[in-house]
């Protein structure tokens, strides 16, 4: 019995990553249709007069940050969760009834919060907090499925034979915590309909903070929601995905041990930098700049532990397009982690913030690092779930170019549009009055956002091949057997 | 220490968890009484006030614009004096924004006017050429909600003591008093007084005959919200 290798249950594994797939989709078209709209406007009325209030740019915002982040990534993070997990901890889901019903309650709960939330969005129910603009019978529903992983993922460590957390374990748990943590204090709010005793809309709500404080504790949120969704588990699936496909150990065990803590506890400070200038004090805002320096430290620490673990192996960057995906996923990282601590030193925030490119910063780290690793981790694991080989090889490169060449796009005109409309706001004439009206700023980025918008719709396009990819991958890819899966994944040409 | 640690989850997430909640405790906490105070002059929404801001955020005009002006010349020079912390003190929530797509509308009650905003939110391009701000044709049409603003109102006088009915202080030395209605029905019938003047104001005969039938359209709360703005 206990020689036998155990057998792993993917159900849950199977049907997260068919919402990463399914959501990443939508809210990539709508982030698309959003980047059309500010390229040209008429976009907005692509539904016709009557539907206008459902398909104009400001009604779909939301929804493409949360589908993106709430949609797309969280369904990520759990099917590596319900894959690593496992395998990590050396223990299968089959092994608990528990555990398994919960997973599944898991799943069922979080797709129901997904119709609620694409719903109320639609429909501007709003509590007007960005990535928190949900009213609180949804941030109930989200608090039950939080609890609900968070049960999985400490019932399955309860159970576990290998004693040894592995560091995407760590991750994980952070993840878990961080994000408790925050999306309680920030969605803090009274429901007014029985504050009032019965009056007006049911799922209103107001905060419980006003103003200055309202925005600290939404940017304190908001910039490590980005945090601890975006880098932290992201991590977790670059340190377990990239070694076992790579077939190396991770480079440097006390290298990962300083880039955790040193995350840990350095991330938390930096949410004041998107409050420089603002009303909140000076103190705070300089902390936030200088920690958002610091924090390159930790950062580097894990990218850089990633791209030591690749040496000697360098050809499988050239040879694999899986390892290219999470080496690509990986330098984006640290790309992202430099520019970001730049945009939070003042006197560049002075002219970056409000502008441009702020979004183009946020791309090049969602899209080059978090969605690259996303998919690079359900491209290993489709073999290992489905037991079929990846379906396309050739198709995963040009899917692999396609998206860089995007990403590469929408960066690039987003600095040049950013920068010249924070130089061009801040200009002077010769007698000291403004240079420029609003408009001349608006008008001149044209250019820009239709580069950002052809970048965008490179994107999505790689993202259809994955979908197509992944598809034929479930469904008629050539099955293999287990001895064929141990290292590098194996691909059909 | 560390390998300790690993072996041992229940400590591990403890000692992550007390890493990352003491920097808001030191960051956020201090704060928090000194951040809430008013500036003279500032006062709580009226209800319309009020339901045009649940119209900007339904529409997430934050999303675009922002209501923060930062103390630099070029932006005083563009939009008025620098934001002050105690003008927020009755935002719930603060609407700051983080991109300016469209120019900030912290004080754009200053120097925009009700037929200025009538004709911007029918055709933005038409008042401003080369805009990209989509219309808002709909809120023309669209019943705006005074049920739930006056709830949020009663909410916000119960909970956090938001002075209404209460003498406050204005920058001339003079006292104002926002009122806060009785009952429900009260509050709509202050509402269509305040929306009246908007409407008087306004050229679409639809809306000034809604008004006149009692009628609130989101377009006339909203102009109140953002004529407030100053």
């Amino acid at each position: 019995m206990e020689n036998r290798p155990l057998e792993y249950d993917y159900t849950v594994a199977k049907w997260f990553m068919l919402t990463t797939v399914v959501l990443g989709i939508v809210g990539m078209l709508v982030g698309v249709i959003l980047a059309w709209q500010m390229a040209f406007p008429a976009v907005n009325l692509m539904a016709g007069e009557g539907l206008a209030e459902y398909t104009n740019f400001s009604r779909l915002r939301p929804l493409h940050t949360d589908s993106v982040i709430f949609g797309f990534t969280l369904s990520g993070i759990w099917a590596t969760w319900y894959y690593v997990g496992q395998r990590v901890l050396k223990v299968s889901m089959a092994e608990s009834k528990f555990l398994m019903v919960l997973a599944k309650l898991h799943f069922f709960i979080y797709l129901l919060v997904v119709v609620a939330v694409v719903g109320s969005l639609l429909l501007g129910i709003s509590t007007g907090k960005e990535y928190a603009d949900f009213e609180w019978p949804i941030d109930i529903a989200v608090v039950v499925v939080w609890v609900i992983w968070g049960m999985s993922i400490f019932g399955l460590i309860g159970i576990r034979r290998e004693k040894s957390l592995y560091i995407s374990i760590w991750y994980y748990i952070a993840t878990f915590l961080g994000i408790a943590m925050l999306y309680l204090f920030n969605n803090m709010e009274i429901p007014t309909y029985f504050a009032s005793g019965g009056i007006g809309a049911w799922y209103h709500s107001v905060s419980m903070y006003s103003g200055t404080n309202d925005a600290l504790v939404q940017w304190w949120y908001g910039h490590n929601a980005v945090a601890f969704g975006f880098t932290v588990p992201i991590v977790a699936m670059i340190y377990y995905f990239l070694p076992k496909e790579s077939g190396q150990a991770v480079y440097s065990y006390k290298l990962s041990l300083l880039a955790f803590w040193g995350l840990m506890f350095v991330y938390l400070w930096a949410g004041g930098h998107h409050l420089i200038y603002s009303t909140v004090p000076d103190w705070m805002q300089t902390m936030g700049s200088v920690f958002s320096v610091v924090l390159i430290l930790p950062s580097w620490g894990s990218a850089i532990n990633m791209l030591l673990t690749m040496k000697g192996e360098w050809q499988q960057v050239a040879s694999s397009p899986l390892i290219k995906f999470m080496i690509l996923a990986s330098t984006f990282y640290m790309f992202s982690t430099l520019e970001g601590p730049i945009q939070a030193i003042k006197s560049v925030n002075a002219l970056a913030h409000f502008t441009d490119w702020i979004v183009g910063h946020v791309h090049d780290g969602v899209l080059g690092w978090v969605a690259f690793m996303i998919m690079a981790a359900l491209f290993h694991m489709a073999p290992r779930v489905y037991k079929r080989e990846i379906y396309s090889k050739s198709l995963m490169n040009t899917q692999f170019w396609i998206q860089t060449l995007g990403v590469v796009l929408y960066f690039t005109s987003m600095w040049i549009a950013g920068i010249t409309q924070g130089m061009m706001w801040r200009a002077h004439d010769e007698f000291g009055n403004l240079a420029y009206s609003f408009i001349d700023t608006v008008t001149v980025l044209h250019p820009y956002y239709t580069i950002r918008a052809v970048g965008g719709t490179l994107y999505l396009v790689g993202m259809f091949l994955f979908a197509y990819n992944m598809y034929k991958t479930m469904t008629s890819s050539r099955r293999v057997e287990e001895s064929e899966l141990q290292n590098a994944s194996p691909m059909g040409a | 220490m560390f390998h300790w640690l690993e072996k041992h989850p229940f400590f591990f997430a403890v000692a992550i968890f007390v890493t990352i909640a003491f920097a808001g405790l030191i960051e956020i906490l201090p704060n928090f009484a000194q951040a809430s105070q008013p500036v003279v002059g500032t006062k709580p929404y009226t209800t319309l006030e009020l339901a045009g801001r649940h119209v900007y955020i339904k529409n997430n005009c934050m999303g675009c614009h922002s209501q923060l002006i930062r103390p630099f010349k070029s932006e005083t020079d563009r939009y008025g004096h620098y934001s002050l912390s105690g003008e927020y003190a009755y935002d719930r929530p603060f609407l700051w924004g983080s991109k300016r797509t469209g120019p900030d509308l912290m004080r754009v009650g200053n120097y925009r006017t009700t037929d200025w905003h009538e004709n911007h939110m029918k055709d933005p391009a038409a008042v401003v050429p080369g805009s990209i701000m989509p219309a808002y044709r709909w809120m023309f049409k669209n019943a705006a909600d005074i049920d739930t603003a006056y709830a949020e109102q009663i909410t916000v006088n119960k909970v956090f003591k938001t002075p209404y009915n209460t003498e406050i202080p204005m920058a001339d030395g003079t006292k104002a008093t926002v009122p806060l209605a009785a009952t429900v029905d009260e509050a709509k019938a202050a509402a269509l007084v305040e929306a009246k003047v908007i409407a008087a104001d306004m050229k679409d005969q639809d809306v000034k005959d809604a008004v006149a039938a009692g009628q609130i359209p989101e377009i006339v709360a909203i102009i109140a919200y953002l004529n407030s703005l100053k």
